[in-house]
């Protein structure tokens, strides 16, 4: 009774809004749009949860974060507390704080959100994770080591999430990264001004002190194999190679100058941080319209990049409406604001150039929705002689990736399907080859951050289970 | 950190160096290549290969003073490190018996080719190699291409040293005394590749190039060194960077190779200004 007294009362409270810089002038720049809560914001907030019973909002959460217990902290006005029991279950929890698709998770499952708005738990994990960083460093008590090695592919989401849970296991881990620094699509993906890139690089500096090495510049399939790492003394090996094959549209005029994949206008930017150039040494180029073809989060993230680089028209080209859209809430929002034209139901036909070979414009072919298909969805349906042209100076094809084979094709006996993707066990995720595991894109194609974390943790478990056995 | 071990000035603005990468040097193969970073500042160079040192753990790239990075490169000097060395990358030249082979280099291109002809003579073929520059101060490597060559042929541009001409006159030479050449590798400027390949097309002799488009993580991710070969889509990191060069589009290689011309000469001018400055 009393309990719904309270519920009823808490759900009239408003979710705490997350400030942020203002549209015109962060379309502008590529510092962190989303500024986070203040100290008050977040005990309010936090005070919001009902501290259910059966909290439904952890098993909307691919790593179980104890969400209701780290929120009860935040209100308790025990900040330091609250970053630790975050800990338990996430590894990386600024970075998921920033980039997880909450609504589509942990807050989609909130009681508070069936009569009004669920807990902000995101921007209240955001805020904890950040105070954990900030202040002193909580010591870290290595466990009692159980002797073996285990090698892990990718340093990754899923890499990481994998190599964290193990080193908490008393294992020895070595994480193979093939770029020049570790953290995967955090780094050479997701964008400074959504994720930035000292908070990676802070959790994977907490990640090594607690034992786990990091070696970068170590291409997988090409320096070294997994029969190799498995025959020089590795126990046990992760794939997490992610999905790194970027996909193009097979459209006439893609290799002319101008068109990028998502992969190479982000990484560009983000890693090889060409914003800052000539300061750093790699350009990347946008022109004055630019047209990005897909609807996902990168394709959004590319998008903001491109107005950041200078652009003055940007454009998100999409075959289907703005319903079928896969890009988070948020992004979506965050675009709009700063000024991204949409242009749905239209898919791109051709790209046209100039004699050196430099795009000239794109055409493109408009598409109503039709009657609904196999899976209910209204199919869009091209509209005949609809076809028009857009002058353009860069395009960014964001229409998803592939997995990258260079590890999967110097791996003899590890079952693939037909996609190219590895096949691995549901439960335990080992593979077709014994003590070769492998989560995260490679496995279930590109996804989103989290969903990878939680295929590191559940294949870090597989491991730990798999080592014991072989004792 | 990978460590320059040795250095040595080939010609004007073109050095060889020693690097150590033992990872790298245990498994490279000729036709592969490393992507290098200089420092925390700079952009992933892909370098072909020139030789390698498995023992001592070296790798050896000949470097052309041409542009930004490549500048900072050539002027790197002995205990100099690397930031980042990554390798090897790319599919390694397909060594066989062909009986008689023809070994083409072309300025920087003699580089690449020194490993493939090696190889090539150790597999049992009949290697003659034919080496151009535009100059004879300007021709490097050519006591090393002796030594593994069953025959060697230099065009330069002015005449200087050898048949004056271009690198497709000394291979009409060679053709000329009646070999019969079953296969012919040709690396260098993508001009050059892409006249060796028109002259053999006629032939049809199959005629291999080395494709040096821009990249930037080399593992087949970004797509960045796209190029058409038989009218297909191929990432020149991970399926090349050899090809069939009577398929290769060279005419869109070349447009894509000046995608950053404008940035590149900005760098560079603004490098020359820090260097006469001493700033750097």
């Amino acid at each position: 009774m009393t309990e719904k007294v309270e519920s009823t009362k808490k759900v009239k409270i408003p979710r705490h809004e997350m400030p942020c810089q203002d549209p015109q002038e962060r379309a502008h720049n590529f510092e962190e749009v989303a500024l986070g809560y203040t100290q008050e914001m977040a005990v309010e907030e936090a005070k919001r949860c009902l501290q259910c019973k059966k909290p439904l909002c952890v098993t909307g959460c691919p790593v179980e974060v104890l969400i209701p217990d780290f929120v009860k902290q935040i209100a308790q006005g025990d900040f330091q507390e609250a970053g630790r029991v975050l800990k338990i279950k996430n590894s990386l929890p600024a970075v998921c704080g920033r980039v997880c698709p909450q609504e589509a998770q942990c807050e989609s499952k909130c009681i508070l959100g069936i009569k009004g708005e669920s807990v902000a738990i995101g921007r209240l994990e955001r805020f904890a994770a950040d105070f954990g960083m900030k202040s002193e460093e909580v010591k870290f008590e290595k466990p009692v080591q159980s002797g073996k090695r285990v090698a892990i592919i990718g340093a990754g989401p899923a890499g990481l999430a994998c190599a964290g849970d193990l080193a908490k296991a008393g294992h020895a881990v070595t994480v193979l990264e093939a770029l020049h620094v570790a953290g995967g699509v955090l780094m050479y993906g997701i964008p400074q001004f959504r994720l930035p890139k000292e908070i990676v690089q802070t959790e994977i500096a907490n990640l090594k002190k607690m034992g786990v090495e990091i070696l970068t510049n170590q291409v997988v399939g090409k320096v070294t194999s997994v029969d190799e790492l498995m025959e020089n003394g590795y126990d046990a090996v992760f794939i997490g190679t992610g999905a790194g094959l970027p996909y193009f549209m097979d459209i006439p005029g893609e290799n002319l100058n101008g068109v990028y994949s998502a992969n190479e206008f982000l990484t560009r930017t983000n890693l090889m941080k060409g914003y800052k150039f000539p300061d750093y040494a790699t350009p990347v180029k946008v022109g004055k319209n630019v047209a990005v073809l897909g609807a996902g989060n990168v394709a959004m993230d590319s998008a903001r990049t491109a107005l950041r680089l200078g652009a003055e028209n940007v454009y998100i080209i999409y075959r289907r409406s703005r319903d079928e859209m896969p890009a988070r809430k948020e992004e979506l929002e965050h675009a709009e604001e700063e000024g991204i034209q949409f242009r749905l139901l239209t898919n791109p036909v051709s790209i046209q150039g100039d004699e050196r070979g430099w795009i000239k414009s794109l055409t493109c072919l408009r598409y109503e929705l039709g009657e609904p298909d196999a899976s209910g969805r209204r199919a869009p349906v091209a509209i005949q002689g609809s076809e028009f042209e857009i002058p353009m100076d860069t395009v960014v094809v964001a229409i998803g990736q592939g997995p990258n084979p260079l590890v999967t094709t110097s791996t003899p006996g590890l079952e693939l399907n037909r996609r190219g993707n590895i096949v691995a066990d549901a439960e335990t995720l080992m593979t077709s080859k014994p003590g070769v595991f492998a989560g995260g894109d490679i496995v279930t194609g590109a996804a989103t951050v989290i969903l990878a974390m939680g295929a590191g943790k559940k294949a870090a478990a597989g491991i730990d289970q798999y080592l014991k056995s072989q004792s | 950190m990978y460590r320059v071990v040795k250095k040595r000035l080939l010609a004007t603005g073109i050095a060889l160096l020693d690097v150590e990468a033992p990872a790298v040097a245990a498994k490279v193969e000729p036709g592969q290549f490393v992507i290098v970073r200089v420092d925390e500042l700079g952009e992933r160079i892909p370098l072909t290969v020139m030789d390698f040192d498995r023992e001592k753990g070296t790798i050896t790239i000949v470097v052309q003073d041409v542009g930004y990075s490549s500048a900072i490169i050539t002027r790197m000097n002995e205990g100099d490190e690397f930031q980042d060395f990554v390798g090897p990358l790319g599919v390694a030249s397909e060594i066989e018996n062909h009986g008689t082979v023809v070994c083409i280099g072309g300025g920087l291109g003699i580089a690449p080719i020194y490993p493939i002809a090696r190889a090539l003579k150790a597999a049992g073929n009949h290697v003659i190699s034919v080496l151009g520059s535009r100059s004879a101060d300007l021709l490097i490597l050519e006591d090393e291409m002796r030594a593994v060559s069953s025959e060697v042929v230099i065009a330069t541009n002015d005449g200087s040293a050898g048949v004056k001409g271009f690198v497709t006159d000394g291979l009409a030479q060679v053709l000329a005394q009646g070999h019969e050449v079953k296969v012919i590798w040709a690396i260098g400027p993508m001009v050059m590749m892409k006249a060796v390949v028109e002259y053999t097309r006629p032939l049809g002799i199959k005629t291999i190039v080395s494709m040096n488009p821009i990249m930037v993580d080399g593992t087949g991710m970004c797509g960045a060194c796209r190029i058409s070969v038989g009218n297909e889509t191929k990432f020149a990191c991970v399926d090349g960077p050899e090809f069939d060069g009577h398929l290769v589009d060279f005419d869109l290689a070349m447009k894509r190779l000046a995608f950053y011309k404008d940035e590149e000469n900005r760098a560079k001018a603004r490098l020359e200004c820090d260097h006469e400055g001493g700033h750097h």
